[in-house]
Parts: structure tokens; sequence; C-alpha cells
């Protein structure tokens, strides 16, 4: 017997007791190859206040697309040690960072390329399920024929893409606001 | 390519469910965009055991001496909703202490901290995806959600499953709790019968005599939808 899925609950504030031994800010660990990338930015509410308790994990192919998961069907398997998963808590003004590999190129509904991009978890106090959603890479030409990038309205396009920081080319920033008028894209995973 | 299925209607918490006060500033207010599932959803982290501390799955074990409370073994199976198991999988769980006080700095509550007490787990499933704990039954503790607010004792639940699409973090309750049909997060799940599922059974059958009662949690995860992918 199986039956009906079991229903999510909040993380609640107390998450980082039973979660914060497996935080893991640095994906590119065990990557034998791939531009290397930290992605810093906050979490804002619905009066644009910092979340201090929330959560992020990180779920992403290597460099060649390939997901470190037996169940992925393509050929070459991802390097030894590369793992794919991150996970990172906010800090008290609710900043987040991680640092990793740009992944290569997915394939997605009829066969066609996605974009590279991140699979995004959140968790945090006051969410009773997770919120999903994606980062993408500025100035990836591939962007534009993303199917899940197309599926979002276009002014909303934006709110799922990092934004390079002039100074340092391996810097990305990206802020997850949950309500508002840039209110992140979420998922319905 | 399998996909899986969307959860039946009211069987998950709405995201905003204004009872629970912190809901109201952090739901989303834009409907969530239907995600189509490819590799990137029907994949997702594997942990092998080599991570997982040898103690991780007594809580009682992990000081010196023993924590104060009622000792309990909370066993179950993770399976998808074909019944089928999930081998090997990560099962992470937190929770407060005997007295319902967690080791936390934003927890204030007037209560004992417990010495022999962190309330963290973890452990992985094994072939037919059953897991064991053996812990302390927490307390329940009061919160400042409304008046008189107290959450019932719970246990809180992080699992994996095989992919990106099937992560779930949830709460374990006890049975016959009186605080249930007060708590808007346990009442955040509109169909009854779902809600139910969230409630552990008392189990003859792994408690062990002297030394604590059982408790059976089972964790269903999303099922696949055997339609193939459209081409």
């Amino acid at each position: 017997m199986g039956g009906e899925t079991t229903p999510s609950q909040t993380v609640g504030p107390y998450f980082s007791i039973g979660l914060g031994w497996l935080n893991r800010g640095d994906l590119a660990r065990g990557a034998s190859s791939g531009e290397r990338v930290t992605v810093r930015g906050r979490i804002l509410d619905g009066e644009g206040q910092p979340v201090p308790d929330a959560c992020i994990e990180i779920w992403q192919a290597d460099a060649d697309g390939k997901y470190a998961r037996p169940e992925d069907p393509q050929e070459n398997s991802p390097a030894q040690g590369f793992l794919g998963f991150g996970r990172t808590p906010t800090n008290d003004r609710g900043e987040f960072s991680f640092t990793t590999i740009k992944p290569g190129s997915v394939p997605g509904p009829h066969g066609r390329p996605q974009a590279p991009h991140l699979e995004i978890s959140v968790f945090m106090r006051g969410l009773l399920r997770r919120l999903v959603t994606r980062l993408y890479f500025p100035n990836d030409p591939a962007n534009a024929e993303d199917h899940v990038l197309n599926l979002v309205p276009a002014g909303r396009r934006a709110t799922l893409i990092a934004r390079s920081v002039a100074e340092d080319p391996r810097v990305l920033e990206w802020d997850i606001r949950l309500q508002g008028e840039h209110e992140t894209v979420f998922f319905e995973c | 390519m399998l996909r899986y299925r969307r959860p039946a209607p009211g069987t998950q918490p709405e995201l905003l469910h204004p009872p629970y006060v912190s809901s109201i500033k952090r739901a989303p207010t834009q409907p969530l965009i239907q995600l189509p599932h490819t590799l990137s959803e029907t994949t997702g982290p594997s942990f092998s055991k080599e991570i997982v501390p040898p103690k991780g799955f007594d809580l009682t074990r992990q000081h010196k001496g023993e924590p104060l409370g009622e000792r309990i073994v909370v066993s179950g199976r993770l399976m998808d909703e074909e019944g089928r198991p999930i081998a090997h999988s990560l099962v992470e769980i937190w929770q407060a202490n005997a007295a319902g006080r967690y080791l936390h700095k934003a927890d204030q509550h007037d209560a004992p901290l417990d010495p022999n007490f962190t309330g963290m787990g973890q452990t992985l499933t094994d072939e037919e995806g059953r897991y064991r704990f053996v812990t302390i039954r927490p307390g329940a503790y009061p919160w400042r959600n409304h008046y008189n607010a107290w959450r019932p004792r719970h246990i809180h639940f992080s699992v994996f499953g095989p992919a990106f699409a099937t992560r779930l973090v949830t709460q374990m309750y006890f049975p016959g709790d009186p605080l249930l049909e007060f708590d808007p997060i346990y009442n955040s799940v509109p169909v009854e019968s779902a809600r139910k599922r969230l409630i552990s059974i008392f189990d003859w059958a792994t408690t062990t005599p002297e030394i604590a009662l059982g408790f059976r949690f089972d964790i269903v995860l999303r099922g696949r939808n055997a339609t193939p992918m459209e081409r």
C-alpha cells in the first residue's frame, strides 16, 4: 500500500538544528571543469525586509550538463566527487551565498536543450511548502530559447536571471523577493 | 522520461494560510507557474552512508548522559504512491526536548535545555525503504502566533526521495494530541484525510519491553506518471 502523498509542513524557525549539519556552500568541489561563479543575494519578504531564517537548496548538472545521479541516462558520467547539491542558510541580514560552476545544457522537452540553470528550493518559517524556482545565467544566448523562461510572462523573466557584478565577472547577484513589484517567479514543481 | 504526478487538490497546504500569521508576508502573491518535468526535476541528490554519522539515528546517545523524557522509537517506511519502497534515501529530523525547548538561540521559551539532548537526527532508509530513530517524546511549547498558541508535540522530517520533484519537509504528530485541532500549521492542509496522514500511529510491534514506546510514521512521496513525455 502507498496512498496519497504526505502533506508538506513548514520547516519552522529552528530548522538549523536538523539541516545545518549538511550545509554546503561550495558546489564546485569535485568538479573537474567548468566556469567558477559565486552567487550572492538576499531573501526579502513582503515588506522588503530581509529574511534571516531561510535556507535554500541547489540542484544542478555539471559543466557537461550531466547530473550526478544514476537515473540520468546521458552518457559520460560527471567527475567523481561532483555532487551537484548545495544547501545554504541566510544570515542575520537575510543574505546567502554559494560558489559553484556554471552547468552545461541539459536536455528539455522534445529533446531541445535547456539554457544552463540551477534548480532552487526555498525553505523558511511561514512557508507551508517549499518554494521552487530556477536561476539562469546573464547574457547566455540560450536563455532566449529556453522553454521554461518562455512559459514566464516576459516582464517577470528578469527575476530568474542573475545579474553580473561589474567589478568581478566571477560574482553574480540574485535576490529572492517573496512578494511585491519584483516578486520572483516561483513554480509548481 | 517519466514525470511525477501533481498532488490531488486540497492534499497539500495552501501557501497563504492567514491563520498561520508568518505566511502573510512570506507566501508569494503571484500564481505559481507549472514547471514541466525535465531531467532537472526527475533527478535529485543522493547521499552515501559515509556522510551519515553512525549515531545519527539515536538521539538519546549523542551525549555523555541520557536525555530526560519519555524514550520512544519512531520508525516507518519511505515509499511512493504505489507503495514502492524508496531505498537508501536520506531522512533528517529535528525536534524540541521533553520540556518543549529547542537548542536554538531564537527559542526563548522559559523551559530548561537538556545538556544531553541536541534534537537532531539523520539516517538512510534501508533496501525496503525503512528508517528507524530512537529519541524522546518532544514537549508541546507556546508560540506567539495568536493568544495562548501552543504547538502540538511534533518532530520535523526532511526527506529527499529520488528526485528534485520529490523533496519534502513535513512534521510528524502524535495520536490523540488535544492541541491538533487548534494548530494552524497542522490545519493548513484542507482535506482532513490528508491531514491525518501527518499523525503517527502507536505501534506495539516496535514498542520495546522496558525500553520505549513505538510510533510508526510512513512517508509517501509523489508517484510517477506512466505516461511518456510528449515527443
